[in-house]
Formats: C-alpha cells, sequence, structure tokens
C-alpha cells in the first residue's frame, strides 16, 4: 500500500493561536506523480508541508509517510525533501557546503545531476550563502531539491527571485529528471499559468480546508467564461454552476464550472455568445474567491436534482 | 501550441496526428519517447504518454518493445479516411448554417465553391497562397 500511497493525511488540524491553519485535512499523495499545491498567501500550504515532513505536528488527526509517522522516523526523512520558499542554512555556510551537507543526508543523492544544475544555474559554490541574491539562494534550493531525487519531494514556492530563464531551467529540469526518475513532487506554486502543464494533479487549499483535490485532465476545459448579451449569457447558464459573474452595461460575462458539449458550443455561438476556456490559473482565482459564491450553487444545484427527482 | 481548451493528451495525440498526416513523421517512421514530447512541450510524462497510448490504441503507432514507437503501415490513410468523416460535421455543417443566416441561396453557395476550385486542387497548404 505504502509504494502507491506514500502520504496520507486523516483529518489532520492545527491551529496558531485563534488561527485555524488546517481544518480537518485529509489527503493521499500517490507515488509518480507530480503534484499542485495552490492556494492564497496563509491558506495553510506550508503548514501542511511542514507536518508532512515531520518539521511541525498537528493538533489532531494523523500523518502517514511510508507508513510511518515521520518526525518520529529516521528512515523516513531521509527519503523525504522539502524546500521552503525561505530555507535557512548556518550562517557560515558556503553553497558547496551545503550540498555537501544534503548528499550526506539524501540517499538518492545524485551528485552529477547536482554539478549539471549548478552550471545550469551558474552559482558560486565558494561564496557564503547568505551573502548570495535572492534568486541564486533559490537556485541552491532547487539544485537540492531535484539532486536529492527523494521519493517524495516538496517545493514551496521555489523560484523567489528566479528570473523566466532560470525558471524555465527548473521546470525543464523537473520534466526531464521526473520522467527518468519519477518520484511523487509537491509544487506550491503561485505562477500556476507556468506550472500547469507540469501537474498531474491540482490540490487547492483555502483558509486550512481542501477545496479542490482533481486530476488536472478533468480540470483542463473543465471552466469556460461565456460573454455577450447579459440576458441572452444568463439565460444559457441558468442550468450550470455559475463560479463568477462580470457585467458591464448591458453586457455579461460568466464563468461556469462545466464542459461543454460540441452541441452546446455550437448552440452558444449561434446565440451570438462568445466562449473562452478558464485556464487553471483563472479556476484557481475564482475557486479561492468565490468558494462561498461556488458553496451557494452548489445548494442549488442540489434544488435543482431534488426537483428533477 | 498547447492551450486551455481541452485535455493536454488530446491536444498532443492531435499534434502527432498532424504530422503523420503531413508527413512530418514517416509511415514506419519512429517518433520520439514519451519523455521527450514530455520535455519538448514541457508537460507531465504522464500525460504525454497517455496521449501516445490513444494513438496506439486507435492503431495509428505501434510499439517495438525495447526500442520504441514507430508510425503504423497506413497510418496516414487511416487519417484521412477519420477526417473525412469528420468534415460535414466540421466544415460543411457550419458553412450552410452560416450561409443560411447571410440569405445565400444553395446555387449561389455552390457557385462559391466551384471558385474555390483552384485552392481545392493545389491541396494541402496550398490556400495559404491565395
Amino acid at each position: 500500500m505504502s509504494e502507491q500511497t506514500p502520504v496520507l493525511v486523516r483529518n489532520v488540524s492545527k491551529t496558531f493561536k485563534d488561527v485555524k491553519a488546517l481544518d480537518d485535512v485529509n489527503l493521499q499523495l500517490d507515488s509518480h506523480k507530480i503534484y499542485g499545491l495552490l492556494g492564497r498567501n496563509g491558506a495553510g500550504k506550508t503548514t501542511l508541508m511542514s507536518i508532512l515532513t515531520g518539521q511541525g505536528f498537528p493538533d489532531a488527526g494523523e500523518v502517514k509517510v511510508f507508513g510511518h509517522t515521520p518526525f518520529e522516523h529516521d528512515g523516513t526523512l531521509s527519503r523525504i525533501c522539502f524546500i521552503r520558499e525561505s530555507q535557512k542554512y548556518p550562517d557560515e555556510y558556503k553553497a558547496f557546503q551545503a550540498f555537501k551537507a544534503a548528499a550526506l543526508f539524501f540517499e538518492n543523492w545524485d551528485e552529477q545531476l547536482a554539478q549539471e544544475l549548478i552550471a545550469d544555474f551558474n552559482l558560486p559554490l565558494k561564496r557564503k550563502i547568505k551573502k548570495l541574491s535572492r534568486g541564486q539562494l533559490s537556485a541552491v534550493g532547487v539544485v537540492i531539491g531535484l539532486a536529492s531525487r527523494a521519493e517524495v519531494t516538496f517545493f514551496d514556492e521555489p523560484y523567489l527571485g528566479l528570473d523566466a530563464v532560470a525558471r524555465q531551467i527548473f521546470y525543464d529540469r523537473l520534466v526531464e529528471d521526473f520522467a527518468l526518475y519519477p518520484r511523487t513532487i509537491v509544487l506550491s506554486s503561485h505562477l500556476i499559468d507556468e506550472v500547469a502543464n507540469l501537474l498531474e494533479h491540482v490540490i487547492i487549499i483555502d483558509s486550512g480546508r481542501i477545496v479542490m483535490d482533481e486530476d488536472a485532465e478533468s480540470l483542463q476545459g473543465a471552466a469556460v467564461t461565456i460573454s455577450g448579451k447579459a440576458e441572452v449569457v444568463d439565460e444559457f447558464v441558468a442550468d450550470y454552476p455559475v463560479i463568477h459573474r462580470d457585467s458591464l452595461g448591458a453586457l455579461a460575462s460568466v464563468s461556469i464550472q462545466q464542459r461543454l458539449t460540441p452541441a452546446q458550443q455550437t448552440e452558444a455561438k449561434e446565440l451570438g455568445l462568445d466562449l473562452s476556456p478558464l485556464s487553471l490559473q483563472q479556476l484557481v482565482v475564482r475557486t479561492a474567491m468565490g468558494r462561498n459564491v461556488l458553496a451557494s450553487h452548489q445548494d442549488q444545484a442540489k434544488e435543482r436534482t431534488s426537483w428533477n427527482a | 501550441m498547447i492551450d486551455d481548451s481541452k485535455p493536454i493528451f488530446m491536444q498532443i495525440a492531435e499534434l502527432i496526428e498532424n504530422d503523420i498526416f503531413s508527413g512530418v513523421l514517416a509511415e514506419e517512421g519512429q517518433v520520439p519517447s514519451t519523455n521527450e514530447f514530455a520535455a519538448f512541450y514541457r508537460i507531465n510524462p504522464a500525460t504525454a504518454a497517455k496521449g501516445i497510448n490513444k494513438l496506439v490504441e486507435e492503431g495509428l503507432l505501434y510499439k517495438k518493445r525495447g526500442i520504441g514507437m514507430f508510425v503504423a503501415q497506413g497510418a496516414p490513410e487511416r487519417l484521412r479516411q477519420k477526417r473525412r468523416q469528420k468534415f460535414n460535421d466540421q466544415y460543411v455543417q457550419p458553412l450552410a448554417a452560416e450561409a443560411g443566416k447571410l440569405g445565400i441561396e444553395v446555387e449561389e453557395l455552390m457557385d462559391m465553391i466551384k471558385s474555390a476550385q483552384p485552392i481545392i486542387d493545389v491541396g494541402p497548404g496550398g490556400s495559404h497562397h491565395v
């Protein structure tokens, strides 16, 4: 079982003073998949990853990584890698010392990959880490995260300060290495459009709760924005779950969480409506911002079901 | 190249289909590996594999164990048949619907199609030069 499901989270809650950082989270991460852990700042992403990597404790609930509670088990920790957004290193460490320590710690460490990545990012090995630029600091984390080849690897906003070229190097190297050495990778990111195509599964967290846990494929084209004359748009979307509505004078633009069939698309076009698919980023924004809207529409959907019944 | 309109694996399958149809990928020629597709399009390798498997299931690609993936004999012809079947739905029906809206009579429409004949004769790609 643990081969298929390296990470299991059951009813996990965590409160900081009066803030509920995680609220009854249930989750499982399978092997050989790239996950996107998405959500706003303060949604609970980092708290969740800390608990999964044994760097934090849940107040309630249970976490199993490779069948063990992570913070109690040494053999587990060397198979998990967590690259934090602002990863701390010992004050006097130089970059090469950080890599040396990582090489000793992670059982699957690949030195050749590390050297290639160091060259890719042009990292000054003999400079003290605290003297590195923000981008170089992020690059150190990316090198460790990829070269660790840990069976479960978490990247928490790994790209701060990295320019577009360096980020592309990260994504390319990630796909390339994942293809050769499949493992569980969790990417927490705000730059959703940049990583959308890399993800196999998407988890959206909002105010400590998991609000979406779906295969990326099922989200592709799963929501669409329909715009045109307000009354025509509203009539067209009447039967679908609406996640967002904008209007401008007599025009309206409404996003619905519904995959339209070719016939429905043709019908919309014949009514003079414009259709445009929602990107994953737009869907996340709409879902996180419009959760109440979504919930109320789900209630409406239930009502409709009961009418139909 | 990749957009949000439909699942990525379907888009990958379509991109490969286009290359088979146009001859960029030759019959019995080897196609790039799943990992090469994933790296090239910067997509998840599982997604690339799914797109390729769709074409394997349709018999357009086949696997040689330990060597790789190849374009099946007759694949371009099979694609041509498949596309001819879709041609009516995809082009003729919308054409007729739009012509109806604009009040274009059947005769007039036929004349228009006939006047497009030189483009039709030139074949794929020829229409770009009009």
